[in-house]
């Protein structure tokens, strides 16, 4: 059977956020599931009507049964492919095919995790390693992922005069955002020396380049744009999705300047029928602050090397023309592992009009993009507030 | 019946070949592309019609980062081999803070505690 792909099938209802920032005491599947349950109840539908999940751990292979098993869910449909943090944006293209083939009507997508309360155990990070063997970059000991997305940094720096400073603009401009939004975990003041002056961890990353360790849940649910209208008064449509990976590991991609979310975000414009100038509202995964600069390249809001002087003089923070991560990112908000739910959240919530002071006026398009792995997975959607 | 002899990985192959000082990379005997990380089939065409070469040894750093440690700052390097593969190394010898990319670089092979490790010198230094 031929699955037709059609612009705007599907819509997101409900979204829920749980445990942000420290979840005291809570564990990740108790905070994943108060996530779960706000995003049902803001759908207007019961927890029975969810046919479908989708959802993913860093560390649990099992993870989509054990979820399902917790919120006394039986799926018609299930999914738990592993994406990296890119991996919701991801299970959007998923959700609306098997909604799409008649697999299910009402699917979950929820992640959450609690790495601040609980860090890793060093005993876990070792089997994580060994359970994902790279013995061809493992015993240079890169400090990953930092170290690979340094390796990116520097080339762009080299190639296209990218300075620190202009890094150092992404993480300043999400500052600022974060301190519009109650919810994010860092909100003091946060300077272009701040940035530049803190602690080195790989060149030309600082500290502050580098993304939080919090915790969180977030989780929302997808249905057919039809049944949406009845369930929802805003829904959210999907218009466009995207998806691309070309490499797992940082000595393997071609060029670390260019990654595939040039693959993922022609395909999500194409479905569509978007041009980037479309866009009013832009949610990018900043795991490090070369990324967004990346991105904006990739996805066609700039031409390759020009993101640096793209993100000056606070085009990207709170007042400027090009509104972008606009919760504060997972440079100032959260990051509990994987972050890319949190895109999604943030873009329902600005187009919905409830952002509050950091609300971008007359948002009617978003785009959230997803990043996994090391500049591996891309995953891109455009959302709106109509079709 | 009796069980197939035993073929190494290409990891072991590679390894084994490495701890004897010997650096040796697959090589397409169809598309005559040479290939890094060693695999049994040839990422360029999908043939498995391989052969072990050893290349010139001398590259070019293609990316660096210096990663600041409790233990010691050391570099992580991208070296493009003349051979065209890319992969991840450390250039030594030298300062960390001296690693430069587009540098000239040669490589070599160190026995350490932990294993051998391929590693790459500045061009025209001695080793
Ligand atoms: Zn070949």
């Amino acid at each position: 059977m031929v699955i037709d792909q059609q612009r705007g099938a599907v819509a997101i209802l409900g979204t829920g956020l749980a445990g942000l920032g420290h979840a005291g005491g809570r564990t990740e599947q108790e905070i994943i599931a108060q996530a779960s349950c706000r995003a049902v109840e803001q759908s207007g539908l019961r927890m029975k009507d969810i046919d479908g999940i989708i959802t993913s751990s860093l560390t649990s292979p099992w993870w989509v049964m054990r979820m399902a098993e917790y919120l006394g869910i039986r799926p018609r449909f299930s999914d738990s492919t592993m994406f990296g943090g890119s991996s919701f944006i991801a299970d959007l293209k998923i959700a609306a095919m098997a909604i799409a083939a008649g697999e299910c009507e009402n699917v979950l997508i929820c992640y959450g995790s609690t790495p601040r309360s609980v860090p890793s155990s060093s005993r876990i990070n070792q089997m994580r390693a060994e359970l994902d063997p790279q013995p061809y970059e493992h015993p240079y000991k890169p400090f990953n992922p930092v170290s690979s997305y340094a390796l990116a940094a520097a080339r762009h720096m080299h190639q296209y005069g990218t300075t620190r400073q202009q890094l150092a603009e992404v993480a300043v401009a999400a500052r600022q955002w974060a301190q519009l939004n109650p919810d994010a975990f860092s909100r003091d003041p946060l300077s272009i020396d701040g940035v530049l002056g803190a602690k080195m961890i790989s060149d030309p990353l600082t500290v502050r380049d580098c993304c939080l360790v919090t915790d969180g849940a977030g989780a929302f649910v997808v249905t057919s744009a039809e049944r949406s209208r009845a369930l929802h008064a805003k829904p959210v449509y999907v218009l466009g999705t995207g998806h691309a990976h070309w490499h797992r590991q940082i000595s393997c991609m071609d060029d670390v300047t260019v990654t595939p979310a040039v693959d993922s975000g022609r395909r999500a414009y194409a479905e569509a029928g978007l041009r980037p100038s479309d866009v009013d509202v832009v949610e990018l995964y900043d795991a490090f602050t070369i990324n967004p600069i990346l991105f904006l390249e990739d996805l066609g809001f700039c031409k390759k090397g020009e993101g640096g002087a793209f993100v000056e003089g606070g085009r990207i923070a709170p007042g400027g023309d090009f509104p972008m991560n606009t919760n504060g990112g997972g440079l100032s908000c959260t990051h509990p592992g994987m972050y890319s739910i949190f895109l999604i959240i943030e873009a329902v919530t600005q187009l919905r009009g409830e952002a509050d002071a950091r609300q971008v006026r007359d948002a009617e398009v978003a785009l959230v993009h997803g990043n996994g792995g090391v500049l591996s997975s891309q995953a891109t959607a455009l959302l709106s507030t109509s079709l | 019946m009796a069980m197939p002899a035993d073929v190494p990985s290409a990891d072991a192959r590679y390894f084994g070949k490495l701890a004897e000082g010997i650096f040796e990379i697959p090589r397409c005997r169809t598309c005559s592309r040479h290939h890094f990380f060693p695999r049994v089939c040839c990422p360029h065409c999908g043939s498995q019609d391989l052969e072990w070469v050893a290349p010139a040894g001398a590259g070019v750093v293609y990316s660096s980062t210096i990663v600041r440690r409790p233990g010691g700052d050391y570099t992580v390097c991208l070296v493009d081999l003349q051979e065209g593969p890319r992969l991840m190394s450390r250039v030594v010898d030298i300062p960390v803070d001296e690693v430069r990319i587009g540098m000239a670089v040669r490589a070599r092979i160190d026995q350490t505690t932990e294993g051998p490790l391929l590693v790459f010198i500045p061009e025209g230094a001695r080793s």
